[in-house]
Order: C-alpha cells, then sequence, then structure tokens
C-alpha cells in the first residue's frame, strides 16, 4: 500500500514522537517514583511524558490540514470521531462507575491511550462500512 | 453515484494506479468514486471528466436520473 505525502510526514512524526516518548517516560518513571526530584522541577519532569502524547493530537490534526486527497481525508477525520466517541463513552461510563466506588480508580492519562486505540478501531469500522456501502 | 469511471479507463488501459497517478490522488480514492462508495467533490468531478476531455455528466450519472 503506498502511503500519500501527508502520510508519510504523519508517520515519521508518530515514530519521532514515539521515541521522545519513551525517552521522556523511563527517566520520569525512574526519579518521581523513587522521590529523587522535588519541587517545580518535579513537575517538569512530570509532565515531559505527556508532551509527545499531546503533540501526536497536533500531528493528527496536521495530518488533516495537509492531507490534499480528500477520500483519505474524509477517512481520517472518521476514524477520529469514532475514536472520539470511544474515548468519550468509556470515559463517562468508567467516571459515573468509580463515583460510585463499583470500580478501581484509573489514572486520567488512560484515556489518552483508549482514544490513540479507538483509532484503529476507527479506521477498521470506517473501511468496513465503506466496502458494506458499496 | 453512478459514474462510467471503469470504462472510460478502461477504453486508455489505464490501470487504478494510472488514474489516480494522473488526478493526484491515492488508488483508495480511484477504487471508492469507481464502485461508487465516494462521491468526489465538485472540483475533482470536474478533474477527472477534464481528463477524459468529457462533459462532468458523460462521466457522473445524475441520481435523478437514475430514479
Amino acid at each position: 500500500m503506498r502511503f500519500s505525502p501527508a502520510q508519510q510526514r504523519y508517520n515519521r512524526r508518530a515514530l519521532w514522537l514515539s521515541i521522545a516518548y519513551m525517552a521522556l517516560l523511563l527517566p520520569a518513571v525512574y526519579l518521581l517514583s523513587r522521590h529523587m526530584v522535588g519541587g517545580p522541577a518535579a513537575y517538569v519532569i512530570g509532565v515531559a511524558p505527556a508532551l509527545p502524547i499531546c503533540g501526536l493530537f497536533w500531528a493528527m490534526g496536521l495530518y488533516l490540514v495537509e492531507e490534499s486527497d480528500e477520500y483519505l481525508r474524509m477517512m481520517q477525520t472518521r476514524a477520529l470521531l469514532v475514536a472520539t466517541a470511544i474515548a468519550l463513552t468509556a470515559t463517562t461510563i468508567w467516571g459515573f462507575l468509580e463515583g460510585f466506588e463499583l470500580v478501581p480508580h484509573l489514572p486520567a492519562y488512560i484515556w489518552s491511550v483508549v482514544w490513540i486505540g479507538g483509532l484503529g478501531i476507527g479506521a477498521g469500522t470506517c473501511r468496513i462500512t465503506a466496502r458494506r456501502s458499496a | 453515484m453512478n459514474n462510467h469511471l471503469r470504462g472510460l479507463r478502461a477504453e486508455r488501459g489505464w490501470s487504478q494506479q494510472d488514474l489516480a497517478d494522473r488526478l493526484e490522488v491515492s488508488r483508495q480514492s480511484v477504487n471508492a468514486i469507481e464502485t461508487g462508495r465516494y462521491d468526489p467533490s465538485l472540483p475533482l468531478a470536474f478533474r477527472i471528466a477534464e481528463l477524459f476531455s468529457l462533459p462532468i455528466e458523460q462521466v457522473f450519472v445524475s441520481p435523478s436520473a437514475t430514479g
């Protein structure tokens, strides 16, 4: 399968952001779980692994701006909507269950992971529904 | 939306990829348009018609004409 130029740029950005995430996460976990850093520095180190994840959202938005192929852009937009629906639904349901102390507490960043996972589901369902409508 | 893209392409001996390259879109786009799964925007529809040197209505079939 050939990637469009915009897809190639997105893939490159996503790869670099993933590498940055791992490079920032490991020292953050090491330093903060052992309470080796405190004060403002702890906040800087603590927020650092979140930034590449935020960068993925930026890269996704940039992809939609840069993609000149209208069909690919539409498919990706649909996948993003599916991912958003999955993440918001999961967040809402889990939030209520957690509020009633029926499920354990989850760290909030998990919903970003759910959203990114939802992108894969979204891409799959969009392909299936597109095939069915033929 | 029904269209005559497959026939027009076949007349010229072009693959979907050949047509995609000429239109500067992906092969998936050509496939989706050809099979009626995706209706192209007006600018893209005009680009397709101009590529085949045909009026747009000889490439795409009006939905109201098909009933």
